[in-house]
């Protein structure tokens, strides 16, 4: 394969360019699930398990129906009937794996804290509130499991018709000789284990549900705060049972998902089986504390990585064990998660052998699923946390032991340890860019004359580089993955009569701009302007066919899609001119929106009188249909592979323990860029989501399963306060994998951000002899390290 | 969260807000700006069943100086704290205090008097009050009375108002010795983990999230005024207090930190 250079010569592709969506965003006119006027509606609100594990006794609803507004209540008993099959899960990562029946209301056992046990319906959200505080539920509270090795244990299994606590276990090992060989040759041999803590995804706005029902022809809309309505729509056809043709699902605006919003939840399937019952509009709409408790949550990884390495540091083998929490139950893509990262523990090095093997757990706490980068963000901690151990072993830098070991750009389409095949790449003029930005030799310096000052402000400097996998996913190699859908996207491009173009995606936005970026995809293409181009999504009657928005996949499969409908389009556009000009369609050239003839520059037709001409019909090819439209699914090829170089300055107050990112220089390579503006966005904002793990957020559990953080002022999601500018710059290196050379950037900052942070702020404490400090490195967490290891008092 | 169904009055003026309170009895609250009592509603932890609401009691807001003694009205809000250049000519400390409450949308509408009313310990302004000698004038139905802030917190979220009785305003001397408060949270917008506030020269010290009220460090105050050094005087900043434990830090860390920074805050107040 060699490289696409970009296919793009419409001046639009690659200049920076104000989003489309922004005006309405800002103004208050976009319309978000609690906007949407249903006259007539019933509120529902949940009975949620106060206890992370409890039988469930008798409820009395007899104070709740006592209440004004409200209409019924239903215990998860009484709905039983109603579900064909339990929420879904899509993806059995292994034939065996146990996946315990998650109805959308418990029945008999509560088993995480927040766990919906029976539902109340009102005439207003207020009196559906007040109703909950009258249900009493008699529970029994269960021991509760929290801890991923407790749970491994089996001392107290949860799921008792599971027989065990561990979902599955998975490996990865294409070369086992070679493994044990390599570590029983190592010269040096890491070994370091790390935590992820769980992560609240905490979108702006939270989820909400809304279901209209027309109970005489049998159609239901439901409207949900998703980001896949597309996949949500044959779920929940086969969840409930009803004909999916009758089936329309609508994400209005959606207020930020980062995954959380990749599922198919409970309160969705209650409020359909609800409008079925009562003929009515039915709705709800998620309260921050059950955002906190009731929607998936991320990481919640325990990681052991082993790397062996020759004397000059050169990587001879990589090893990683995985222990996972999956939650209470499987949430639709959960078991898959850590087998996103599966392949990517030995990072963007070249290493000859490669093992990985991940057992999944169950807890009594809230589910987890994918949260930004799923799987890859929490690879790419191990590898790059345990390169730094690896530099302080051998006794090089932190940028030398990671030059030592970048796959050489020769070796692409590189063929990984892991069975992967790197698509492109081009490693280490990201690190030498990134060190220039962050005056990295400057900065060192400064760090040795605190030390040798004796300042109790330390600097400390991290690096990560990072290649991940994403544009989700060749059909085939889900197929072999196990995931039960496929990894195609769908477009369609219509030129109106006028000129003007309507653009259908079943990519489904919710805050990234596609909107913006795939009008100047087909303006650039078609040479009109970019807000001549209308973007339709979001909406399964609009935009019936789709596998929506996740995995940093919507531009290289969606938009891949939406580039070839254009060309298709161009094609049919290209034969009508030709006739026009009575010329030769080869003989044609287009370009700025006007076809010409080559070597007759003045015969020329625009591409609005061919628009015309295809709509009138009156003068068309023989045999040739009306009008201008093209429809292209899209299965790639492979996953696409960005990389880059992140690296972050901290400082350190040895005598509070509080650590303040000071600088933050990243040189990231997507391919081509589409908006550069939209790219500089998703990385700001994707950088400091890592930056938040490794410093701020942390959903807190106690002994009994409770949840300590469960507002947004013990759950600490950074402001803009918090924010601090950074250095960005790109290099480009196209991908082979599609025609517009492209690779995914949404997770890109997540992934790369939280090791080097974590790694800058070890950094930091290394000559007090710590060598790791626990996520989020809180001032107390860091306090402490520093006591532990004899530091001032 | 959803909060309980509740009535609502307004009340223009103090005297409207009292007759309100009289009339509705311990069934009612003052509204003031509403962050600390509308948060604890929608988590209904609070369930008055009527909001008395003196939003637009003008009575109760502004600042003035007269003499050695600034008076600002209980309505004033934190912002207009913040931004008072009579404020931050007269008492410095108490502007750049507010000026670290919360986020900018709560201190438009955040009060002195709400905050003082509520008397969280975790809260920046009563310590400052505390540590300035402030004074808190109360109505009600009675009349008026004068207390000093160091009698006015009784317990965790506790103060000597009684039900029908409205915070009107606050006096603090003017100051301009000597001061710092240092408050340590990790967002801009957090409660400190624990602060310390001083004033005049160090003639007050308190701390902030270091026991059920904002207490006054006088360990530190009295060690000060028998002439020790800033880090001697420092070192009892955790003397006598009963530290909370939460999420952010244990008894011990907080008492740590009460000692590095009460270092921090006499150093930079030039002591
Ligand atoms: C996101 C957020 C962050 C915050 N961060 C901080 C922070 O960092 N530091 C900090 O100190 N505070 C913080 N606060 C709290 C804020 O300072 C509140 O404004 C203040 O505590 C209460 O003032 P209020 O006017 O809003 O009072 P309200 O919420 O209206 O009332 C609070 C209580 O005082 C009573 N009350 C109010 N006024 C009077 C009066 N005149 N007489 C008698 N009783 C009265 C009310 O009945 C109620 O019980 C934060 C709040 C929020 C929402």
């Amino acid at each position: 394969m060699t490289d696409t250079i970009s296919p793009f010569v419409g001046g639009i592709v690659g200049t920076p360019r104000l989003r489309k969506e922004d005006p309405a965003l800002l103004t208050g006119e976009s319309r978000f699930i609690d906007d949407l006027q249903l006259p007539g509606a019933l509120w529902i609100a949940l009975v949620r398990s106060p206890y992370a594990h409890a039988r469930i006794g008798a409820i009395d609803a007899s104070a709740a129906l006592a209440v004004d507004g409200v209409v019924a209540v239903y215990t998860g008993a009484d709905l039983e009937g109603d579900w064909a099959g339990p929420l879904p899960c899509a993806w059995p990562v292994t034939d065996d794996m146990k996946n315990p029946a998650h109805l959308p209301l418990a029945v008999g056992k509560a088993n995480f804290a927040g766990d919906g046990v029976a539902v109340v319906v009102a005439t207003s959200r207020y009196a559906a509130a007040d109703g909950v505080e009258g249900v009493v539920v008699d529970y029994e509270p269960l021991e509760a499991v929290v801890d991923v090795r407790d749970a491994a244990s089996d001392r107290l299994v949860i799921h008792e018709d599971c027989g065990t606590n561990v979902a599955y276990d998975w490996e990865l090992t294409p070369d086992p000789d070679g493994v044990a060989a390599a570590f029983e040759n190592a010269v040096h041999h890491v070994t370091e284990t790390y935590v992820h803590q769980r992560l609240i995804p905490a979108p702006m706005e939270t989820r909400g549900v809304a279901v209209v029902p027309a109970p005489h022809n049998g159609d239901m809309t439901l409207y949900s705060s998703t980001q896949i309505p597309h996949v949500l729509k044959v779920m929940a056809a086969l969840t409930l049972g009803v004909p999916e043709q009758k089936l329309r699902v609508v994400a209005p605006s959606v207020g930020g998902g980062f995954g959380c919003k990749l599922n198919v939840y409970a309160e969705e399937l209650v409020c359909m089986t609800l409008a079925n019952r009562h003929g009515v509009p039915v709705r709800w709409t998620e309260t921050r504390t059950e955002a906190a408790t009731a929607t998936i949550q991320g990481r919640a990884q325990r990681q052991t990585i082993e790397l062996a390495a020759d004397a000059d540091g050169k990587l001879t083998g990589v090893r990683a064990t995985l222990l996972a929490d999956m939650g209470a139950y499987l949430q639709l893509v959960a078991p898959g998660v850590p087998l996103l990262g599966a392949f990517l523990y030995h990072g963007l090095y070249d290493v000859p052998v490669y093992s990985f093997t991940c057992r999944s757990v169950f807890t009594n706490l809230t589910p987890t699923d994918a949260y930004r980068g799923a799987g890859r963000p929490e690879a790419t901690y191990a590898i790059e946390r345990a390169m730094d151990a690896l530099a302080v072993a051998v006794g090089v830098g932190q940028d030398e032991i990671r030059s030592r070991n970048f796959i050489p750009t020769e070796k692409f389409p590189y063929d990984s340890p892991a069975g992967l095949i790197f698509d492109s790449g081009n490693y280490q003029p990201t690190l030498d860019r990134a060190k220039e930005l962050m005056d990295w030799d400057g900065r060192r310096a400064e760090q040795a004359e605190r030390r040798a000052a004796g300042s109790t402000m330390h600097l400390g400097l991290g690096i990560s580089s990072y290649v991940e996998m994403c544009g989700l996913a060749p059909s085939r190699t889900l197929a072999a993955l196990n995931y039960g859908a496929g990894g195609w996207e769908s477009a369609t491009v219509r030129i109106l009569p006028t000129c003007k173009v309507q653009v259908v995606t079943g990519a489904t936005p919710h805050g990234q701009g596609h909107e913006t970026s795939w009008s100047m995809i087909v303006a650039d293409q078609l040479g009109v302007d970019p807000d001549d181009v209308e973007v339709l999504h979001s909406d399964t009657a609009i935009s019936p066919l789709g596998m929506d928005t996740y995995g940093s996949r919507s531009l290289s499969v969606g938009g891949t899609a939406l580039w070839m409908a254009t060309e298709k389009v161009i094609h049919k556009a290209r034969a009508i001119a030709a006739h026009m000009l009575e010329a030769n369609a080869d003989d044609l050239d287009f370009a700025g929106g006007t076809f010409t003839v080559k070597g007759s520059p003045d015969k020329e037709v625009p591409l609005a009188a061919v628009a015309f001409g295809a709509f009138t019909a009156h003068d068309l090819p023989d045999g040739m249909e009306p009008n201008l439209e093209a429809q292209v699914t899209w299965d790639p090829g492979n996953f696409v592979f960005p990389f880059g170089t992140h690296i972050a300055v901290v400082e350190v107050d040895e005598e509070t323990g509080a650590v303040e990112l000071i600088d933050y220089a990243a040189v990231d390579d997507c391919g081509n860029q589409i908006n550069p503006m939209i790219v500089e966005g998703q990385l700001h904002g994707g950088i400091v989501q890592g930056v938040a793990q490794a410093l701020w957020e942390e959903a807190i559990y106690d002994a009994d399963g409770q949840l300590r953080s469960a507002n947004l002022a013990d759950y600490l999601v950074p402001s803009a306060a918090e924010c601090i500018d950074m250095k960005l710059d790109h290099t480009v290196t196209p991908s082979p994998t599609n025609p517009m050379g492209v690779k995914g950037v949404g997770e890109a900052g997540t992934i790369a951000s939280t090791p080097a942070v974590m790694n800058a702020v070890v950094d930091a404490l290394r000559p007090m002899g710590i060598t790791d400090v626990r996520m989020p490195a809180s001032p107390m967490t860091v306090r402490r390290a520093i006591e532990a290891a004899g530091g001032s008092s | 969260m959803i909060p309980a169904a509740v009535d609502y009055v307004r009340a223009d003026s103090a005297e409207a807000a009292i007759a309100a309170l009289v009339e509705h009895g311990d069934e009612a609250k003052l509204l003031a700006g509403g962050q600390s009592l509308v948060p604890l509603m929608r988590l209904r932890l609070a369930t008055p069943t009527v909001l008395v609401d003196v939003g637009r009691a003008t009575d109760l807001v502004g600042i003035s100086v007269e003499g050695d003694t600034v008076s600002i009205g209980a309505l004033t809000t934190h912002s207009t704290l913040e931004h008072s250049a009579e404020l931050a000519a007269a008492c410095p400390l108490l502007a750049h205090v507010a000026s670290l409450v919360g986020d900018p949308a709560v201190r438009h509408r955040g009060t002195l008097g709400g905050s003082l009313a509520h008397a969280d310990p975790a809260s920046d302004l009563p310590a400052a009050v505390l540590a300035l000698g402030g004074t808190l004038v109360v109505a009600g139905p009675g009349g008026t009375r004068e207390v000093a802030a160091t009698d006015f917190f009784t317990g965790f979220l506790e103060s000597v108002l009684a039900v029908d009785e409205v915070l009107t305003e606050v006096r603090v001397p003017v100051s301009t010795g000597g001061w710092s408060y240092q408050k340590f949270n990790r967002r801009a917008q957090d409660w400190a983990i624990v602060g310390v506030v001083v004033a005049e020269g160090g003639a007050g010290v308190s701390l902030v999230n270091m026991a059920s009220t904002p207490i006054r460090a006088t360990a530190v105050e009295a060690a000060l005024a028998g002439g020790a050094s800033a880090t001697d005087a420092a070192a009892s900043a955790a003397d006598g207090t009963e530290p909370p434990t939460d999420n952010q830090a244990d008894g011990p860390y907080r008492e740590h930190l009460a000692r590095v920074l009460t270092a921090r805050a006499l150093t930079a107040a030039g002591i």
